[in-house]
């Protein structure tokens, strides 16, 4: 088993036609079980058109009903993916997973507002994220399959590369990945570290945990007191950011600590005093993971 | 993106929010004229740069003549301003304001900001006006009051209402501030702010409530519909490397070391220069060539950083995924050997392609130092550095 997708998962991507759509498309369904997962693309223009083979449709409601798509990914440009979001949403789909980089705050900060008023069942991964991997089963997203490894070790994390780099570390050890899963950089997000753990701790097919966080914000410390409660399995930690200074803006609209808050000495603190094995050495994010695998 | 007191001042006359009389200056005549112009017998004359702390740093005089208001503008004008935030060299001040002087009662607190447990934007008033905020917060938490607003709603009457009584705004002046925080609220919505501070906020003796003061920040993700917001950048204020790195879509950030990092993926560039650290080394520098890197661009990102005179090494740290490493060895060769590259190269490749890449730096004849993971890498690199000596 894994979380969140599988290979019986059933995608629709919204922003198929775009440079970007198309070719993680095709990465994504030349993965594993892909050619079997994407199954339907979203373009109002193109409606009735196909992309290598994929049919294309007008709505995501309409995608779901003609071929049963449970999941979207969005490669939506950033003015007009909070409103993509929606319309998966609306959809009633199981799970978005939203690539774009740059959507506005004050457009998501609306969109996740909706989501809970109406009490939508959706969950949302992302924005500016590498996506979801499951590896040997199914990857939506545009992280490089060929790292991964299947196995019992759940990963999560707010940033790409750096996910990767853990991802790799474990796979050159033999230990191979339940689900990998890439919450993103933004300050205003679907899925945190802490459901996501969540996740982890209730799949019989996961072992352990790695979370990876970086400077600003508080989600990696909520985290770790809900780790130190509730979780049953072992989890390591890394956190990036230690030599950034405050003020500055680290890449990711997420990553800035500000008013003294969200520096990574604080989070790794917190993280050690919840019973999280933590490194500062992020070449050796594998090895510790390996060393608490009994 | 920043903006200066004066424009934050006309998004908020142009909101509602009251603000004192004043003129933007960029010479010492202009600020004659200003004060002139302004009137009465008390003036303020603030150098205008995107740093806060410019109060202590000695950049707000009070002039009570035309004379004085002469004498301020001129030691400020061209002045390189020195605060808490602005690093040690300081910020040369290229622009005034020149203000009517208040007559302040009592000093408050205001922020907007958004908060990202809720996912709300939330507003923060406080009795404690014309201090650090950030002390207040650590050491009397209490005297902060927070207020979640609805983005549906967006801030109500009664909301403000609320948050001005518990600023201890005395009762006549509560509607006006309630007022002034809708406003305040509605500017900051509206503009895309990911940031609206008034720090100080004044009652005056006569009755009137004021933003003595003006920080905004905006998302820069969503400049693409604020024009308006988009013309009031003003480059003279930002380090002119970043500007040239923000041309070739480079995330390029100055540090204060030696080593100068080229990454992909801001994540692994922020572990790249903590692994740096970690060994005993400092990085010069953040830079996320990001997904897509050419050879045009990674020659850019090595000119911009080796055009900071402190970098005396160069780490490139490349996870190929999307980006394959062998399209980076071209570009890192081709750069090398363009901006002749005097400083040790110390290069950790891994992923897509990653031997082709590896093979490429190797048969390059430049003195290319290859490194097998981050730690390695960055142990290198440091070595590299205690070795050259002075560049």
């Amino acid at each position: 088993m894994s979380i969140l997708i599988n290979r019986h998962t059933r995608v629709v991507t919204q922003g198929i036609t775009g440079k970007t759509g198309q070719f993680h498309t095709q990465t994504s369904r030349a993965y594993a079980f892909g050619r079997d997962c994407f199954v339907a693309g979203v373009n109002p223009k193109k409606a009735g058109e196909t992309f290598e083979g994929i049919p294309i449709f007008a709505t995501v409601r309409e995608a779901k009903e003609r071929t049963g798509a449970n999941v979207s990914v969005i490669y939506v440009p950033p003015a007009g993916a909070a409103a993509a979001i929606w319309e998966a949403v609306e959809a009633d789909l199981d799970l978005v997973i939203c690539i774009t980089e740059g959507i506005p705050v004050r457009d998501m900060i609306v969109v996740r507002d909706r989501m809970r008023k109406e009490n939508r069942r959706t969950l949302l991964v992302g924005p500016n994220c590498p996506g979801v991997i499951t590896p040997e089963e199914i990857k939506i997203g545009i992280m490089p399959g060929h790292i991964h490894k299947k196995g019992r070790v759940g990963v999560v994390s707010r940033s790409g590369t750096l996910t990767y780099e853990a991802v790799a570390q474990l796979t050159e050890l033999g230990i191979g990945q339940s689900t990998a899963v890439g919450i993103g950089g933004d300050p205003v997000n679907g899925l945190k570290h802490v459901d996501v753990l969540r996740m982890f701790n209730d799949d019989p097919d996961t072992d352990a945990g790695i979370m990876i966080g970086e400077i600003g914000g508080s989600d990696e410390e909520t985290a770790a007191l809900w780790v130190k409660d509730h979780m049953k399995k072992p989890v390591v930690g890394f956190i990036a950011g230690v030599t950034a200074p405050p003020g500055k803006r680290m890449g990711h609209a997420g990553a800035i600590i500000s008013g003294g808050k969200g520096t990574a000495q604080e989070k790794l603190a917190v993280m050690e005093a919840c019973g999280i094995k933590v490194t500062r050495n992020p070449a050796e994010i594998g090895k510790l993971l390996k060393s608490v695998l009994g | 993106m920043k903006i200066h007191e004066y424009q934050g001042k006309e998004l908020f006359r142009k909101f509602g929010v009251p603000v004192p009389a004043g003129m933007p200056c960029f010479s010492v005549d202009e600020a004659v004229e200003a004060a002139r112009k302004l009137g009465g017998a008390l003036w303020v004359v603030k150098a205008q740069i995107h740093a806060g702390g410019r109060g202590k740093g000695g950049g707000v005089k009070v002039a009570r003549s035309l004379e004085e208001v002469r004498a301020h503008a001129g030691r400020l004008l061209g002045m390189r301003l020195v605060t808490h935030q602005t690093g040690p060299e300081g910020q040369l001040v290229r622009r005034l304001l020149v203000e009517e002087g208040a007559d302040i009662a009592k000093e408050y607190y205001v922020g907007l900001v958004v908060d990202r447990v809720t996912q709300r934007v939330c507003l923060m008033v406080s009795s404690e006006g014309g201090v650090d905020i950030e002390e207040v917060a650590a050491k009397t938490p209490e005297k902060i009051h927070k207020t979640f607003v609805d983005p549906q709603t967006g801030l109500t009457p009664e909301e403000a209402a609320q948050a001005a009584r518990a600023m201890g705004m005395p009762e006549p002046a509560v509607p006006q501030t309630g007022a002034l925080l809708c406003a305040l609220y509605r500017c900051f919505w509206e503009t895309d702010a990911s940031l609206a501070e008034i720090n100080p906020l004044i009652s005056t003796g006569d009755g009137r409530v004021l933003a003595l003061d003006a920080k905004m920040n905006f998302d820069d993700n969503a400049l693409f519909r604020q024009p308006e917001i988009a013309a009031m950048r003003d480059l003279d204020e930002e380090d002119p490397l970043e500007v040239e790195a923000s041309k070739y879509d480079l995330n390029y950030i100055a540090l204060e070391g030696e080593i100068g990092c080229m990454v992909n993926g801001a994540g692994l560039a922020m572990a790249t220069m903590d692994t740096i650290k970690l060994f005993g080394g400092s990085p010069a520098n953040f830079l996320d060539v990001g997904g897509g890197a050419t050879t045009e661009k990674v020659t850019a990102a090595f000119k911009i950083m080796l055009a900071n005179p402190r970098v005396r090494a160069i780490l490139v740290n490349i996870f190929g995924g999307i980006m394959k490493c062998d399209t980076i060895a071209t570009g890192v060769v081709t750069a090398a050997r363009e901006v002749k590259l005097s400083v040790p190269l110390v290069v950790r490749m891994k992923g897509t392609n990653e031997d082709l890449g590896k093979k490429i730096l190797a048969e390059s004849g430049l003195a290319i130092i290859s490194a097998d993971n981050m730690a390695e890498a960055a142990e290198k690199v440091v070595a590299a550095v205690k070795a050259g000596g002075a560049r």
